[in-house]
């Protein structure tokens, strides 16, 4: 087998299926949806082809404002907490013995991969009055009667957090997995203790790796759809809120594309810089 | 010492604090009576059994179970030739089918499902539950295209080689050797995909939220009106399939390699 | 008739040339040696011969026929990988099976020649135990039974034998050899190991800088090597730059040499192995004598190794411990170079070659 530019048609026949694939069902929808950003909307739930520029001009009004500023400050939030926790967790688990490590990423690739739904139910339940936590504290007599913690901002922040902890993880887990920890026994060798070591050796060396991540976490947080439905109040609705029930419920589309546009310029840019920060690492 | 004791702590900790909503959830599904409360008020297991039994349920239970099956069988299909056309031969052109692939799963996942409601309804087809099997398998491509790509990487070329010397050709090669040495990472990304379209909402929900209801589907529509056990009970079967897989996966592939824990000259 | 011919064969990889236009004949039956210092060309070279590799220029040909064009899967060649390349997924036999697997050999016709050629390599009884489960000796032995499945035309190895340790690699050299001999194929090995070509070769084709220096038996690169690098490169060598005087004289540091056979007046290189250097513990002058200092002794046990100064350059001689001069290092001595030892190379190019 010599490894050279395909040249006739038979060597380029593997490709063309997954290439149709990928141009009519991603390509063309997604081209669709930039469009349909700039069609018009007409009353009872339809739009027209046209070339209007309406649907971006809603974004300068007070209340797009608040959910993107809403929305920019929650994802940072949980990207933040998530990658504040994550972090020192991963360092530990690379260290783990392999099966150890292997059930706890059994463990987290589970909860990773659990329904928005099921996330958003699992945790207003466990807020809730009946059947929550604060059972148990009026149990242990720490409170007087059980009281529902959702929805609320609180139970929005356990609950994203909860959902991109686990992706937090993955994300760093292969430069942690590679990482060479003789350069932290070093340091130990030279006295530093482990928290010190851990912050003066292995933190400012995977620096590019821990903006990266939390930029990871950032977009995934910005991609919760339902949570803020279910665990937050009206005023907690984040930008993919917004879209989807502009598009399914007030059957705008028009809106709700251009406000996808603005969602995936914001995400491609993040995930750029992300990728070009973990590129500058890769190559130290 | 100390420290490391501390962090066995803090670990355990973690994982109880992860594993607390499901636990909960899990309570509450053997509640006897039709309420939601924590700790279950008797012991039952008929909103296990009503999962089975009640049509709505069960219809919802298949329509996952099909969905997932054909879009993650559709995923590998369409991930396969394009992984192994990109090992196969030197086009750098190439990649950029590559990164389309994996873009729908990077992006926040509404944009995808806004952009397969557009499409879907732009040509008409929009709440045919085919329409579901394909957005699912464009949007999952990216979990057997990575699994794919590290299979074959895993794959020492001077295999091909060898085959094709003793009168093997590509066809031969493809069929004796690759597809043998990259079925674990195949399976893999089977899995992956089936595990996320089971769980997947707001994709199928664009695609086909008003004419075919999967279980996550269902299990919104119940939360927005009106509550029951079954809801708990079909959430902790989701939880046990779900673990049960990666546990297989776990158990025939190599888990740490899968997500990266090695590079690929390893 | 040739058996194979090379036909400025070249390999270029973008402005980077692996092998320049390299031209052979290789005979019938013949055991040939690719030899040559890492990075020569000799494996590109090899993989063109099978077809792993596109040729940017030349042609090849077997028996007349030009293949240059042929992808390898129809060249029914035999190959040895350095890598081995075993099937995994296949037992021992169901690798040895393989190629015959490819050409549809019912399964039964298959078990029963993969049993033969496992006989033939040494290995009866373990056409079922899993690749993971043999020996490096072992594993070397499937792939040279694999590759003779079909008894192809050409047998090529690559490096097969550089994951043997020394002992097993000298057994299997020895084996290989009487293998093909007793086959009669056709064979090019390529090796870094010069000891490992003298053992096998009936051609050795001496390699570096992607160009053939010389392609001849063992006892002639070996005795009458084609320039510098080859007088270097295989065994040990002094190499002493001269200027010939046109009367079969040459004049090198510290004398005056007499070459009868010698014609012509120019700067010259004088090749001369170490054992045909005749070292004198005396400093009595006489033909083809230079003056000098015994300077380090060493003591191999089978042989001695004198290293003499002589006018400020080393000559290193090798003699038998029986003639080991009578003398302690720092003693004046003088070294004999005999004429009939004594090989001429041209002095530009051999440097040329080195310093490229």
């Amino acid at each position: 087998m010599i490894r050279r530019p395909p040249r006739t048609l038979a060597e380029h026949a593997p490709i063309l299926f997954p290439a149709l694939m990928l141009i009519v069902f991603f390509v063309i929808p997604f081209g669709l949806m930039i469009a349909v950003s700039f069609f018009r909307r007409v009353q009872g739930g339809f739009y027209e082809p046209d070339f209007v520029l309406a649907n971006y001009e809603r974004f300068l009004s007070a209340f797009f404002g608040n959910v993107l500023s809403f929305s920019l400050m929650l994802a940072g939030l949980v990207a933040v907490v998530a990658v504040a926790i994550a972090f020192p967790f991963t360092y530990r688990l690379v260290r783990l013995p392999h099966p150890a490590q292997v059930r706890w990423l059994v463990f987290l690739l589970s909860v990773l991969s659990l329904s928005e739904v099921i996330i958003g139910f699992a945790w207003s339940t466990l807020l809730s009055r009946t059947a929550g936590i604060t059972n148990l504290l009026v149990a242990v007599g720490l409170m007087e009667a059980p009281q529902s913690l959702s929805p609320g901002f609180g139970a929005l922040l356990a609950g994203l957090v909860y959902q991109a902890f686990p992706y937090t993880v993955l994300v760093l887990y292969p430069a942690l997995a590679r990482f060479d920890f003789s350069l932290m026994e070093a340091a130990r060798t030279l006295g530093s203790s482990p928290a010190r070591a851990f912050f003066t050796v292995l933190v400012p060396a995977l620096r590019n790796t821990i903006v990266g991540t939390v930029i990871m976490a950032f977009v995934f947080a910005l991609g919760s759809y339902l949570l803020p439905q279910l665990l937050g109040r009206p005023q907690h609705w984040t930008l993919s809120v917004l879209i989807t029930d502009q598009a399914i419920y007030q059957s705008n589309m028009p809106f709700a594309a251009a406000m996808a546009v603005f969602l995936v310029l914001v995400s491609l840019a993040l995930v750029g810089l992300a990728l070009i920060l973990g590129r500058r690492e890769g190559s130290q | 010492m100390r420290s490391a004791t501390i962090g066995s702590v803090l670990a355990g900790l973690l994982a109880l604090l992860l594993a607390v909503p499901l636990l909960v959830v899990a309570g509450v599904s053997v509640n006897a009576k039709k309420t939601l409360s924590f700790p279950p008020q008797g012991f039952s297991l008929s909103w296990y059994a009503e999962i089975f039994t009640d049509p709505g349920w069960r219809g919802a239970l298949v329509n996952s179970l099909t969905l997932a099956g054909l879009s993650s069988a559709l995923s590998v299909l369409i991930a396969f030739p394009l992984a192994w056309f990109l090992w196969r031969w030197k086009a750098p052109w190439a990649r950029a089918f590559e990164i389309l692939g994996m873009t729908p799963f990077i992006l926040p996942p509404v944009i995808t499902a806004l952009g397969f409601l557009s499409f879907w309804s732009a040509i008409g087809a929009y709440g045919q539950q085919w329409t579901a099997v394909v957005s699912h398998a464009v949007f999952f491509v990216t979990l057997p295209l990575v699994t794919l790509s590290l299979g074959f990487a895993a794959v020492d070329r001077s295999y091909v080689e060898a085959a094709s010397t003793m009168g093997a050709d590509d066809r031969a090669v493809l069929r004796t050797v690759i597809l043998p040495l990259v079925r674990p990472y195949m399976i893999s990304g089977f899995a992956f995909a089936f595990v996320l379209s089971l769980n997947e909402y707001i994709v199928a929900y664009m695609s086909v939220g008003f004419t075919m209801e999967t279980l996550p589907i269902k299990i919104f529509n119940a939360l927005r009106y009106g509550y029951t056990p079954v809801m708990a009970s079909v959430t902790v079967l989701f939880v046990a399939i779900t673990a049960v897989i990666f546990g297989l996966i776990a158990r025939f592939g190599d888990l740490p390699r899968l997500l990266g824990a090695w590079s690929k000259s390893d | 008739m040739s058996a194979l011919v090379l036909d400025g064969l070249a390999k270029r990889y973008g402005s980077v040339v692996a092998v320049h236009g390299a031209t052979l004949r290789i005979p019938h039956g013949q055991f040939v040696c690719l030899l040559g210092p890492s990075g020569c060309g000799k494996t590109t070279l090899l993989r063109m011969i099978a077809g792993l590799e596109e040729p940017s220029g030349g042609r090849l040909f077997i028996d007349d026929r030009n293949i240059t064009e042929m992808p390898a899967h129809k060249r029914d060649f035999g190959m040895v990988f350095q890598s081995l390349a075993l099937f995994p997924h296949l037992t021992a036999g169901e690798n040895v099976a393989y190629p015959l697997r490819i050409r549809g050999v019912s399964a039964a016709d298959q078990r029963k020649r993969a049993a033969e050629l496992l006989d033939m390599v040494q290995l009866p009884g373990m056409a079922d135990r899993p690749v993971s489960k043999l020996s490096g000796g072992q594993r070397q032995r499937v792939a040279i039974a694999r590759a003779l499945a079909l008894s192809p035309k050409l047998f090529l190895l690559d490096e097969p034998l550089s994951a043997l340790d020394a002992k097993l690699r000298e057994a299997m050299q020895i084996e290989l050899k009487q293998l093909q001999q007793r086959l009669g194929i056709t064979t090019i090995v390529v090796t870094h190991d010069q000891r490992e070509a003298m053992t096998m070769a009936d051609l050795v084709v001496v390699m570096s800088q992607g160009r053939i220096h010389q392609a001849a038996s063992p006892v002639e690169v070996y005795r009458r090597p084609a320039d510098a690098f080859v007088a270097d490169f295989i065994g040990m060598t002094n190499l002493l730059e001269g200027e010939a005087a046109g009367n079969g004289t040459l004049s090198v540091p510290g004398g005056t040499l007499v070459l009868p056979e010698m014609t012509g007046n120019s700067r010259v290189l004088l090749s001369i192995r170490p054992e045909d250097v005749v070292v004198h513990g005396n400093a009595e002058g006489g033909p083809n004598r230079l003056a000098g200092r015994l300077s380090f002794v060493r003591d191999l046990g089978a042989s001695v190794e004198l290293r003499i100064d002589v006018a400020g350059r080393e000559i290193v001689a090798v003699a038998h411990p029986k003639d080991r001069p009578s003398v302690a290092p720092g003693s004046p001595v003088t070294v004999e170079l005999p004429p009939q030892a004594c090989v001429l190379l041209p002095l530009a190019t051999g440097h040329a070659e080195r310093a490229a």
